[in-house]
């Protein structure tokens, strides 16, 4: 029990003392929650940089289409002259429109870098719309200029008469990514937390010295999970927090079940962890061998964006992963309201793969 | 098996090979119950995979190793409360105080903060006691390593060069608490060296080693009388001998003759009684001597001539 305690205090002191660990562990997935669930939770409203056709980019006279249906103000900004339309409503939210008058060529580099999707050309005051028909974007963009070049401002409230705005809970960006990123730290975290941990220990020879005790081996590693599971479920609910408080996210299924699945991926995860740090010394072999095994995962397992849209076979195989079955899991319980009877499988699955990644890995372990 | 009680470690025979190199190569060995040891050899001898198989952490391909009566195999629990060890090179976690390594470790054996606090003492770490180990000086962590295999007042004692690198100053440190230790409890100790100096003032007795293999062993004086090595005589000449000149008078007496430079060394038993035939014969051929030094012979004069190479020289 001594032994136990102080391997234990020992851990948790390695893991809070070296700075990055709070940055890496805390910090970033907040951050990542932060920038990404601003950046694609998308607002209603629109907004868009236009481009119509001058002679020059100093001309001062407006097409009397758009003169006479808008009520534009008049910039100047960086050395562009720029037209600016506003509206607001409850449905529409804000819409904000930028007209630059321009000449071909410049509008055409402008096209080319991204900072304009839509150009149009007022020959014979009978506006020409040039635009990618690939880019959705581009195509709203249209869509909704044509209509208010037509009809003016009254387009917008037209328009909203019979749209309702949908206000399902779990159906946002942040409801996908919030799930998907508890997820990815469980594994982060325990990949490279626990094996980074064993492997520098082995490098040092420090478990070699370890053994040369009377130290019990399987105290020795229940301690370093136990470190990494608590550190773990600390960062697991200050995301959560965070994500309640700022984005107004809630857990709609089991709180019991969420707990059950998250040990679960800690324990496959730990598993995987060992089996991955049982012989090498190298850090730089230990850090290929995480590389090899997270990066697919990040990127399929649907962190920050779904696999459906991979083919069928990939899905195939993308569905058994363990970082998969955690997210769905982890995503069912927050957005679908799954309880314990949805997620017993994929709970028992990933306590099971730890079990025999475990074992593998003992059977292997090079502890001198 | 009936074992001499004296006895605390015995070393039977042990090979070990890492693929084309044999490590260790038939090793006989034993230390008796406060005796202190030297294991004495250069790069590559076989020093530290010796000691690291007394200490259970690699296994002999062949051959045995007994402490205290007992084979590591089924007595593990027991023989490493009753080791303690320092291995060659070992960091410990760097972010732990020199207190906190401390606790640690004495956890495994069951001991508190009231032996830690002792051996932070013992080893003259007190100033450092809240110091991260990464922040330590070399010599600090050597003795860091020492304090950790004190800590279970270990019967046999395993230090695998626990001065290499530091300064004569805390060179000398490590070698009073190892002497007081020995006045104080009756620990035994194998100690690998790559210092003369340490194996004569530490040690009862000197195991000269290469190659996996045991070339001379017993004290100093032993060891040097073991290999006919009593004194030492340099010398240069003005001119070469005739080519007829031959020094072989005496069997006790072996010399060593450079044509090139002139010079050359005799080992003799004594000097007063070799001398008068080396300057018969020098005037005999009507030469004369240009150089001559004599001095007692050291033990490492021996390790040159067994080995082939000084002490720190790396394996050719
Ligand atoms: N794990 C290993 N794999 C392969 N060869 C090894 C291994 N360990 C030791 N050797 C080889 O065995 C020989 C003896 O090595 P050992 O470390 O015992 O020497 P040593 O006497 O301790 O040397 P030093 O004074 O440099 O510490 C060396 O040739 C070394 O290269
Ligand atoms: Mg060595």
């Amino acid at each position: 029990m001594k032994q136990f305690y102080q391997l234990l205090i020992s851990h948790f002191k390695e893991i809070i003392r070296e700075p990055s660990v709070i940055f890496w562990g805390i910090v970033f997935p907040i951050l990542m929650a932060w920038g990404l669930g601003i950046a694609f939770t998308q607002k209603p409203g629109l907004t868009g940089n236009i481009v119509f056709i001058a002679n020059t980019s100093k001309a001062d006279i407006l097409p009397k289409t758009l003169s006479s249906k808008l009520n534009l103000n008049k910039t100047f900004s960086k050395g562009q002259t720029c037209y600016k339309f506003n509206y607001a409503d409850k449905k529409s939210g804000k819409v904000e429109l930028n007209f630059y008058p321009k000449t071909w060529d410049e509008a055409n580099l402008m096209l080319k870098k991204g900072e304009t999707s839509l150009v149009i050309d007022f020959k014979n005051n009978n506006p020409a719309f040039y635009f990618d028909r690939m880019n959705q974007e581009a195509q709203l963009l249209f869509i909704h200029t044509s209509g208010l070049l037509e009809k003016g401002p009254a387009y917008f409230t037209n328009l909203n008469t019979h749209a309702e705005p949908l206000t399902l809970a779990g159906t946002r960006y942040v409801d996908f990514l919030i799930p998907g990123l508890l997820g990815m730290g469980i594994m982060m975290s325990c990949m490279w937390g626990l094996s980074y941990s064993l492997i520098e220990k082995r490098s040092k020879k420090l478990l070699r010295r370890m053994v040369a005790t009377p130290m019990n081996k399987t105290v020795f590693l229940t301690s370093l999970f136990t470190a990494r599971f608590t550190m773990n479920i600390v960062e697991a609910i200050i995301l959560v927090i965070f994500a309640y408080f700022y984005f107004g996210l809630h857990i709609q299924g089991g709180i019991f079940a969420l707990i059950l699945l998250l040990t679960a991926g800690n324990a496959a995860f730990s598993g995987l962890a060992v089996l991955i740090s049982s012989r090498t010394a190298n850090p730089e072999v230990g850090n290929g061998l995480i590389n090899a095994i997270v990066t697919p995962m990040m990127v399929l397992s649907g962190v920050f964006f779904s696999y459906h849209s991979f083919p069928d076979w990939i899905i195939n195989i993308i569905r058994p992963l363990p970082l998969t079955m955690l997210n769905d899991g982890v995503r069912a319980v927050f957005n679908e309201g799954a309880g314990l009877s949805e997620t017993i499988l994929p709970t028992i699955i990933l306590i099971a793969e730890g079990f025999i990644f475990f074992i593998a890995g003992l059977k292997l372990f090079k502890w001198y | 098996m009936a074992t001499d009680d004296r006895k605390i470690l015995e070393v039977k025979n042990v090979k070990k090979h890492f693929k084309t190199v044999k490590a260790v190569d038939g090793v006989d060995l034993h230390i008796e119950k406060g005796e202190y040891l030297a294991l004495l050899g250069p790069n590559g001898a076989g020093k530290t995979t010796l000691v690291e198989m007394i200490e259970g952490i690699q296994h002999p391909d062949e051959g045995e190793i007994i402490l205290q009566g007992k084979h590591w195999k089924g007595h593990k629990e027991e023989l490493h409360h009753i080791i303690g060890l320092s291995l060659q090179e070992t960091r410990f976690i760097d972010k732990l105080t020199t207190y906190e390594t401390g606790m640690l470790f004495a956890s495994f054996y069951k001991l508190g903060s009231k032996r830690v606090n002792e051996i932070i003492e013992l080893v003259g770490l007190s100033e450092k006691r809240n110091a991260y180990v990464v922040n330590l000086s070399g010599g600090q962590r050597q003795r860091l390593a020492l304090g950790i295999a004190l800590l279970n007042k270990p019967q046999i004692l395993l230090l695998d060069e626990p001065t290499t690198g530091l300064d004569p100053n805390a060179r000398r440190e490590i070698w009073n608490i190892l002497q007081n230790l020995k006045n104080e409890i009756n620990t035994s100790l194998i100690l690998t060296t790559h210092y003369m100096e340490e194996a004569e003032v530490l040690c009862d007795r000197i195991v000269i080693m290469d190659h996996g293999k045991i070339l001379s062993q017993g004290s100093m004086e032993q060891i040097i009388r073991l290999n006919n090595f009593y004194e030492i005589v340099d010398f240069s000449l003005h001119k070469a001998p005739a080519a007829s000149w031959n020094l072989q008078p005496n069997t006790d007496m072996c010399i060593e003759w450079n044509p090139e430079k002139l010079s050359g060394r005799l080992y003799v038993k004594k000097v007063q009684e070799d001398m008068p035939e080396l300057f018969e014969l020098l005037n005999r051929h009507n030469v004369s001597i240009n150089q001559f030094n004599y001095r007692k012979a050291t033990l490492d004069d021996v390790f040159t001539t067994l080995t082939g190479r000084h002490l720190n020289e790396q394996e050719s």
